[in-house]
């Protein structure tokens, strides 16, 4: 198998109050259609290590690179076009835009990329809804939607781009059983069709059912 | 539906907090329509003064100036010897006419004068009216009538009576309104003046006139020339004044200082004799504009609050976006196109209800206190002042809504999807 993600010696410190060593020097390689849980402790860094590979936080040392791409030391503009193309984001409080419809959350990163017009843009969207069984609610205004509906939509927007990488931050923290149970199945069959997904949890049944669970304690990878 | 995906969140945005878009956008209409209300009115109440200023005054007058130059002295022809000092306190002036020789030469060659539209002499005086007891202060103009009117615009300022009346009789005399009620005269009456030399004359009233200001209608009569000598006593070309009219009064300042030159006599344009209401109009446009800018950015700055509220409202919207892919030029896009739009509708807004106002305000009757006549308020119609209102709300808004909108591009989307 291709790998999809890699890091080299990365580490990050917090230098708020005083210095504190957050990730220290992590060698990880992903490969592509892998579903990969990031276990741990609270504090012990996993989040932060998820955001240091979204591109979105840039203040570390070391070398990501994605899609054999290196991302470390692309500039603000050149990372955000890479992310909406390469990586979907899932994260625990949905986050949704609320003036929108969930068609429009959905359809607004494709709209972005604009590689494909508006008409095909928005069938792929009621696609990927109706994957999510959400077609109903498509018309709907998102900020109306309960907890689980919003979650789904925002899978369904994660997916739009066909993202090479899906980053999930604790998707399943703020759902009930049924519906944490809807969005694994969701990632599984994602990842049978060849999706990456890294998700951080603490949801160890979630974790123990993934491919992959990379266990973290102050920083470092544990196994 | 068809917008480009940053002009439709944009669009969404407005439209979902639609009390708040209004209430920035009301902030730029009561802006600009003020804005357009000054500047429409000030510019009318300057064209108004110009134009009362421009019927009563030449756009050149030469006249013979009073000489304070003492630098020769009869003393010189009683004291001949020259080791003496001689002291000469409080200077008397030599009596001189002040009236310009060769007045007929002057007056042919000026209508030569390719750049010259009329010329018309002139021998004023002033004069006592006598009325009862009382003297009344006055100033009777010698012209030509026919001369005159074309350069003043006197046709339209006549109460009652004809100037041609002036032609037909060799004591009439035309009057200002303000001075013939002052002496309960009208039409037809008979009214006693004095020159300041003693010579008394009476005159027959054949004519009012209203200029609108009231320093010229309380004080101002015309009669002809040949009664001004008479009165005076002087032969019949004496003549102190001569008024030019020119086909374009810009060129009155050069044109004044060529002919001093050459004609040796004080010649002065309608700019300097004016110099007063040139700067009080100075002074009422740099207010217009000051107060206009003012009221343009607290509308700013209202704007300006308005996004920095939307904009901590939306700091989570703003990271998700970014999260998706959004670079900060859309976020700045976003959130600057809203403000344009807010800017861009008021100014339209404001410019309607700026012509609005500026049309009620030309309806309104001035109340009158009989220093100017004026039935309503002077207000002008000008399509400049409307598109430099629109260009000066854009801006401001502009302007307003880019510090807003590059913090918002600044904002670190991990701190806020933290949580």
């Amino acid at each position: 198998m291709s790998e999809i993600l890699k890091t080299i010696q990365l580490n990050k410190y917090f230098r708020e109050t005083e210095e504190f060593h957050v990730i220290k020097s992590i060698n990880m390689t992903i490969n592509a259609g892998e579903f990969v849980t990031i276990t741990g402790k609270s504090g012990c860094g996993k989040s932060t290590l998820l955001y240091l590979l979204s591109t979105m936080d840039n203040d570390y040392e070391g070398e990501v690179h994605i899609n054999n791409t290196k991302v470390t030391g692309l500039s603000q503009n050149e990372l955000a076009a890479f992310r909406n193309e390469n990586i979907g984001f899932i994260f625990q409080f949905h986050f949704l835009l609320p003036e929108f419809t969930a068609l429009q959350n959905v359809m607004m990163p494709a709209l972005k990329l604009a590689k494909h017009s508006r008409a095909e843009i928005e069938e792929r969207a009621y696609a990927k809804l109706k994957q999510m069984q959400m077609e109903d609610y498509a018309l709907k205004l998102s900020g109306k939607l309960s907890g689980g509906q919003q979650q789904r939509i925002a899978v369904a927007r994660a997916l739009i781009n066909e993202p090479k990488v899906i980053m999930a931050d604790e998707p399943t923290g703020n759902l009930d059983s049924v519906n944490t149970g809807i969005v694994f199945d969701i990632f599984k069959e994602l990842a049978s069709k060849g999706n990456t997904i890294i998700a951080v949890t603490h949801d160890n049944d979630f974790a123990e059912r993934s491919d992959r669970i990379i266990e973290m304690k102050d920083g470092e990878i544990v196994q | 539906m068809a917008l480009p995906v940053n002009l439709e969140i944009a669009k969404t945005h407005l439209l979902s907090r639609k009390k708040q878009s209004i209430v920035a956008m009301l902030g730029v209409t009561f802006g600009i329509a003020m804005f357009i209300l000054m500047i429409s009115f000030m510019k009318g109440v300057n064209k108004f003064l110009q134009d009362t200023m421009l019927a009563s005054t030449a756009d050149i007058k030469i006249y013979n100036d009073v000489k304070t130059d003492f630098s020769s002295s009869v003393t010189a022809d009683y004291f001949q010897d020259s080791s003496q000092l001689v002291v000469v306190r409080h200077q008397k002036p030599k009596n001189v006419n002040l009236n310009i020789k060769s007045a007929d030469q002057i007056i042919a060659d000026l209508k030569d004068n390719p750049k010259v539209l009329a010329v018309s002499p002139m021998l004023s005086s002033q004069v006592f009216f006598n009325y009862g007891p009382v003297q009344l202060n006055g100033i009777i103009k010698g012209v030509n009538i026919l001369e005159e009117i074309r350069i003043f615009d006197l046709k339209d300022k006549i109460v009652s009576g004809r100037l041609e009346n002036l032609l037909t009789s060799d004591n009439g005399i035309v009057m200002g309104v303000g001075l013939a009620k002052k002496l309960h005269v009208s039409m037809g009456d008979m009214v006693t003046l004095a020159s300041p030399t003693g010579n008394s004359m009476r005159l027959r009233v054949v004519g009012t006139f209203q200029m609108g200001m009231a320093m010229v209608d309380d004080v101002n009569s015309y009669v002809n020339i040949a009664t001004v000598q008479q009165i005076l006593g002087k032969d019949n070309s004496y003549i102190t004044t001569i008024n030019v009219k020119l086909k374009d009064l810009n060129f009155a300042s050069a044109e004044a200082i060529s002919c001093e030159k050459k004609y040796g006599y004080k010649a002065e344009s309608w700019e300097v004799t004016n110099a007063s209401v040139q700067t009080s109009n100075v002074v009422r446009d740099v207010l217009t504009i000051v107060v206009s800018a003012t009221m343009l950015i607290v509308a700013g700055f209202g704007i300006y609050n308005i996004m920095n509220m939307l904009i901590t409202n939306k700091m989570k919207d703003i990271a998700i976006l970014k999260a998706q892919g959004f670079a900060q030029k859309d976020i700045i896009q976003i959130f600057l196109t809203q403000s344009i739009i807010i800017g861009l509708l008021g100014a339209i807004a404001g410019l309607l209800l700026g012509f609005l106002l500026s049309y009620g305000l030309s309806r309104v009757p001035f109340p009158s206190q009989g220093m100017v006549s004026l039935k309503t308020f002077p207000v002008i119609f000008e399509i400049k002042y409307y598109v430099f209102g629109v260009l000066f709300g854009v801006i401001t808004t502009l302007v307003a809504g880019l510090m807003p909108s590059i913090k918002a591009s600044k904002i670190d989307p991990v701190a806020i999807l933290r949580g």
